[in-house]
């Protein structure tokens, strides 16, 4: 297998903030890899010295086989990056921003490419309407579009799916998904559990640093979680008491339900004992990828300090 | 690199040039300003600049050409700076602007002078700025009665009331000493400098302010093809304002255009493409709109104040003459009105062409080498 994104050591600093420090990502082709972590981690900031568009303090690396560093530019050819906030053309229309896509990666069939962008898009009919006056989630759509116009061999998402609505997250997701079977290699930051879970494999960064990587069932149980749910009448408002017991790392309402999580399963357990009486009723589950990831929180957070 | 695309400087290109034309104010505004420009400042501000430079042509050798030489030397208004040899080389001088007098003493003038028959010292003024002229005119007119008067004693002293000699002026140029002759030619450096410098400033930083640089940096597009797609669309901005300018100055201001055109044309398009690129590398240093719009502010300022368009170039002081010299629409200006209202060819204006060339191309290389690749 060769990898689409294979570097070593990344750091990036502004001023006296280490921002990403010491990265070290692998991700093989055709693979669709989420990039998570809390905002102001330095997911962005990792995408952006990525393709070029920041460079690194230290660290080295490749993406697609070419330099980081010194191939930025071959990079970018073969590279859709789709920022977090939007950053087309607002003044031209929707077919006018495809069009600019299409001449900047010298691209054939110009007019076909991007007639065939607009179907799929479903945006014939309102080519001729400025990106900016279209809705947050039909931006993002566009956005997509314009990043992959030029069919590239690497994807690079920063949060693409904010805002958009469920359906159109779903068309999206499969869209992605039929990409990376034809071979791209898909890296997506995002902030939501499903979008995760969706994904071939996870990285999750937080102040800086990658501290989880795998699938999301190995993510989950390299964490070495123990998680309970409570159910019963008016559990949900003893989270405050419970995650204030020793042996519990965290005690989060779900509805009408309660995620108690620990990583010391003796101390979890003699916590809850007080609890485990009519009306509330306990039973160990398999800690869902949220529980892990605000777990890993707050002790990176520590460990920051 | 990856070499030079013309299609990335075409897709530059023809977005920068839609989204100008769905600017609607900006471009109302390219349009308006040179219009609004031009009926405001159809008069000008008079000054009285001294010490310009003459040349003398003496055709004789006699105590009166001393005389008369030496009065003009002891005038303030006048500096000798060369003396010629021949009525042509004289002309020559005042033709390439190196004199804004010229001045003849011819060779009866001590015959005529002793026969009472009305001697004569022949005065060419460059009148193409009346207001450089107009005070030193004035101060010809009491030479006669002054220069000469220890020299006429006795027999020669002239009938009370009546000078000795007269001066004969000969405005070259702009006969009538109309400053909106001198004042419509130098607008269209103002203009091109004020419109242009700023349109291509604002249009990278609101690349930048926008978040559009994030996405158009994420591309291939190399930086010298940003920089052409960016700046084509704004020749032809230039080029439309300068022909509003000219046929405004012809047909309103009636100003005459007696020829220069290949250098005229030379002269606009180094100015409009240094302008632009001048634009361009101010926005590689402006971090917003604002900052952008401040430093061309910055370098108008100096363009309308000490490139000769206010004031006439040779009225201001030595200090204010050599940072004239570095402002790009000194040599511009100098271009357009030697062309227009002297008819000077490329070869009397090749130093003022090779300044404004010099200028586009030092401009450039700075934008390309200061041009960020990165959002570092
Ligand atoms: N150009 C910059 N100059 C200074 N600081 C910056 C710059 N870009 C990012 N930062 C800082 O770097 C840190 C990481 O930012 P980054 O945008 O990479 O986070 P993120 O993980 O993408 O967050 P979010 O989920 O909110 O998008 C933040 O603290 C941010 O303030
Ligand atoms: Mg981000």
């Amino acid at each position: 297998m060769t990898l689409a994104i294979d570097v070593r050591g990344l750091s990036k600093s502004f001023g006296d903030k280490h921002v990403v420090q010491d990265v070290n990502l692998k991700v093989e082709e055709g693979r669709i890899c989420g990039f998570l972590g809390p905002n102001g981690s330095g997911k962005t900031t990792t995408l952006r010295m990525l393709c070029g568009l920041l460079t690194p303090d230290s660290g080295q690396g490749t993406a697609l086989g070419l330099d980081i560093i010194g191939q930025a530019n071959l990079i970018k050819r073969r590279t859709g990056y789709m920022t977090q906030r939007f950053s087309l053309y607002e003044d031209l229309t929707i077919e006018e921003n495809l069009q600019f896509s299409a001449r900047v990666h010298e691209l054939d069939r110009r007019k076909e490419r991007v007639d065939k962008a607009l179907e799929r898009l479903g945006l014939l009919e309102r080519r001729r309407q400025l990106a900016g006056s279209l809705s947050g989630g039909w931006k993002q759509r566009l956005a997509l579009a314009a990043a992959t116009l030029h069919e590239p061999r690497l994807l690079l998402l920063d949060e693409p799916t904010a805002g958009v609505d469920p359906k159109a997250r779903r068309t999206f997701w499969d869209e992605i998904h039929a990409l990376s079977a034809e071979g791209l290699t898909v890296l997506v930051s995002t902030h939501y559990m499903d979008e995760a879970e969706r994904c071939h494999e996870i990285a999750y960064i937080s102040y800086g640093r990658l501290i989880a990587r795998g699938t999301a069932d190995e993510v989950i149980a390299a964490a070495g979680l123990v998680t309970f749910n409570g159910e019963g009448a008016g559990i949900d408002r003893l989270a405050g008491e419970i995650a204030a017991l020793p042996g519990v790392d965290m005690a989060a309402p779900f509805g009408q339900s309660l995620h108690v999580s620990g990583t010391d399963r003796a101390a979890l357990e003699a916590a809850l004992a007080p609890y485990r009486r009519a009306p509330f009723r306990w039973e160990e589950v398999q800690p869902s990828l949220e529980d892990v990831f605000i777990r890993l929180m707050e002790t990176s957070q520590d460990n920051f300090r | 690199m990856t070499g030079f695309s013309l299609t990335r400087v075409a897709a530059v290109m023809i977005k920068e040039f839609k989204q100008l034309t769905r600017d609607r104010l900006t471009y109302a505004m390219m349009l308006a300003v040179p219009v609004v420009q031009l009926l405001l400042f159809g008069y000008a501000i008079n000054s009285e600049p001294r010490h310009l430079p003459t040349a003398l042509l003496v055709q004789e050798d006699s105590v009166f050409a001393r005389s008369i030489v030496a009065a003009l030397k002891n005038s303030a208004y006048f500096d000798l700076v060369a003396q010629a040899r021949s009525p042509a080389e004289l002309d020559e001088m005042v033709r390439r602007g190196e004199v804004q007098f010229a001045i003849t003493v011819p060779g009866d003038f001590t015959r005529r002078l002793v026969r009472g028959e009305r001697a004569q010292v022949l005065v060419e003024a460059d009148a193409a700025d009346p207001s450089a002229t107009g005070p030193a005119v004035a101060a010809l007119a009491a030479l006669p009665s002054q220069a000469l008067a220890r020299d006429l004693k006795g027999a020669l002293a002239p009938a009370v009331g009546k000078a000795p000699f007269e001066v004969v002026v000969h405005r070259r140029y702009n006969p009538e000493a109309i400053t909106a002759y001198n004042i419509v030619p130098g607008l269209l450096g103002i203009i091109l400098s004020m419109t242009l410098v700023m349109m291509t400033a604002l249009s990278v930083t609101r690349e930048a302010e926008r978040g559009t640089m994030e996405s158009l940096l994420a591309t291939p597009v190399e930086p010298i093809e940003v920089m052409a797609g960016k700046l084509a669309p704004y020749v032809a901005v230039g080029l439309v304002q300068t022909a509003i300018i000219l046929l405004l100055a012809r047909f309103l201001f009636d100003v005459p255009m007696v020829g220069g055109w290949l250098g005229l044309s030379l002269g606009v398009a180094l100015f409009i493409v240094g302008s632009l690129a001048l634009g361009f590398l101010m926005s590689t240093v402006a971090r917003t709109q604002l900052q952008a719009m401040q430093m061309s502010m910055f370098y108008i300022l100096p363009s309308i104040l000490l490139s000769g368009f206010m004031f006439p170039f040779r009225g201001m002081p030595a200090w204010a003459q050599a940072i004239g010299e570095i402002v790009p629409v000194t040599h511009f200006l100098r271009v357009v009105r030697g062309a227009l209202l002297k008819g000077q060819g490329t070869s009397d204006m090749w130093r003022e062409l090779a300044a404004l060339l010099a200028f586009a191309c030092v401009v450039t290389a700075l934008a390309m080498a200061r041009y960020r690749r990165t959002l570092d």
